[in-house]
Formats: structure tokens, C-alpha cells, sequence
């Protein structure tokens, strides 16, 4: 087993365990919390295939960005020491139920698949070949998802301000 | 132990979607849900950067797959907050068994 198996299951771990607990703590400050730990570690991931700038995209949208507009949330709306209700075991126990049988379906038919092997080439993920294709309007290129996420980004800013705007109470009637 | 290889990344990235799931079904909190949300998008973006390195590392498709999932969730997320926020302003509360009725 050489340092790389060994980091790889270290951050696989360290997922899955502070994912886990975002699933599952009571308390929703905590729960919000454990959800940027587990991205963080979504983060090492991505540094851990050599994909840097990946690796900065997820820091700085999901958890500088996401993230604290969960927790801008939950302070508007929710008393944050507060503990949740615990959820009834007649909902727990199916979904438990549900999700590890889905899981091991999953993970049995992803150990019997032959993924076959990969090309020999050389994975080129660099800042430089990524703008030129997002730019490109030839073969290949990505510059019509790309002016469409730029649109979408826009309506989604306008959408917000317009649905959390407060409405007047002269207005309204 | 066989070295990693894209197996062991998708039973990662499985059991990742498995507890968003899981968390999905149990909550009964929005804010909680759409966190469970992001659990399971930030698992695929695993899976389609785990398959374009590990089985076509000539193409980046699967590299601008997760930028845009990752605007996406962006976007959505906002709009999900706005949304919980105008809800507490009507129901004060944002649990999804306090939001049982439609306008029309």
C-alpha cells in the first residue's frame, strides 16, 4: 500500500464520515457546518487526480459561496442552537432501508462491470486548453453552454431579488 | 490491496449520493434538504470527472460537465434560498409539513 492508496482512503473517509454527520446531526448550524467539511474533502479529492482547477472552482462556489448562503439562511429563519426534532423511526428505518439496499445494487453491479482500459494519452486538464475549448465555436467547442449558463446565471440573480423582495402592503391588494 | 483505480472512485462518489439520499428522505427541514442536495450533486461531479480521467483523458468533457453542474447548483441554490426565505415570511417556519397548501 503506497501514500497515494493510503491518502485516497484517508479523504474517502474523511467524505463519508462528515457526510454522514450532515445527514444526520440535529442541530442545523452543526449540519451546515459538516456539509463544508465534506466539501472541503470534495476538494482534496479533486487535488488528489491532479485536477487544480477543479479543486478551486469547489472551494470558492461551494464553500465560499453555498455554503454561506446556507448558513446566511438558517440564521435568517432558524433559532441556530436550537435542536431539530429527531425524525420518526417510520421514516428513518425505510429510508435507511431504502438508500443501503440502493447502495450495495449499486456497488454490486459497479464490482461485475469491466470498465475496460483507459487510453494511453496523457490527461491534459490545464486552465489554458479549458478556456480555449470554452470559447471555441468549432468541433468541440463549448461556447453555446457557455453563453446559455451566463443567461441562466443572470435570470437566476433577477429571479432571487424578485421572489425574497418584500411586497408592500398597499401594493399587494 | 489493487491500486485505485475508477471502481474505487465510484463506490465512493455511490455511497456519497446514497447519504444524500438518505438525508433527503429523513429531513423534514428545507435548508437541511437542499443540503442533502448538494451531497448528491457534488457526488456526480465525482463521477463525470472520475470517468473523463480515468477512461478518456484525450477529451475535457466531463471537466466542463462539472463546471457547469457546479454553476448550476450555484444558481439553484440561490433561488432555493429565496424561496425559503419568502416561505418563512408567510408560514414563519420553514418545515415542509407547515407548507401543505397550494394557492390555486
Amino acid at each position: 500500500m503506497n501514500a497515494q492508496e493510503i491518502i485516497f482512503y484517508l479523504i474517502a473517509a474523511y467524505i463519508l464520515g462528515t457526510g454522514i454527520m450532515a445527514v444526520s446531526t440535529h442541530k442545523i448550524f452543526r449540519a451546515s457546518i459538516w456539509l463544508l467539511f465534506s466539501l472541503v474533502g470534495i476538494a482534496a479529492l479533486y487535488f488528489w487526480m491532479d485536477l487544480e482547477f477543479i479543486a478551486a472552482i469547489q472551494i470558492v462556489v461551494y464553500v465560499g459561496g453555498i455554503v454561506v448562503l446556507i448558513i446566511f439562511s438558517i440564521f435568517l429563519t432558524q433559532k441556530a442552537g436550537d435542536e431539530m426534532p429527531a425524525p420518526l423511526k417510520s421514516r428513518t428505518l425505510p429510508a435507511a432501508f431504502a438508500s443501503l439496499f440502493a447502495l450495495a445494487f449499486t456497488i454490486n453491479l459497479l464490482l461485475h462491470h469491466n470498465f475496460g482500459s483507459a487510453s494511453e494519452m496523457v490527461f491534459d486538464s490545464s486552465v489554458e486548453r479549458m478556456g480555449l475549448a470554452m470559447l471555441n465555436t468549432g468541433d468541440g467547442g463549448f461556447v453555446l453552454p457557455f453563453e446559455a449558463v451566463s443567461m441562466l446565471l443572470l435570470a437566476a440573480m433577477i429571479g432571487c431579488i424578485v421572489i425574497a423582495m418584500k411586497v408592500k402592503k398597499e401594493e399587494a391588494q | 490491496m489493487t491500486p485505485i483505480s475508477l471502481t474505487h472512485i465510484l463506490i465512493l462518489s455511490t455511497s456519497l449520493f446514497f447519504i444524500g439520499a438518505y438525508g433527503f428522505l429523513t429531513r423534514r427541514n428545507l435548508i437541511t434538504l437542499l443540503m442533502a442536495v448538494e451531497l448528491m450533486l457534488n457526488s456526480v461531479n465525482i463521477n463525470f470527472v472520475a470517468f473523463n480521467k480515468y477512461l478518456y483523458p484525450q477529451n475535457i468533457d466531463g471537466i466542463f460537465f462539472t463546471v457547469f453542474v457546479t454553476t448550476i447548483a450555484a444558481a439553484e441554490a440561490a433561488v432555493a434560498i429565496a424561496i425559503i426565505i419568502n416561505l418563512y415570511r408567510s408560514h414563519n417556519s420553514i418545515d415542509v409539513e407547515d407548507a401543505g397548501e397550494m394557492k390555486y
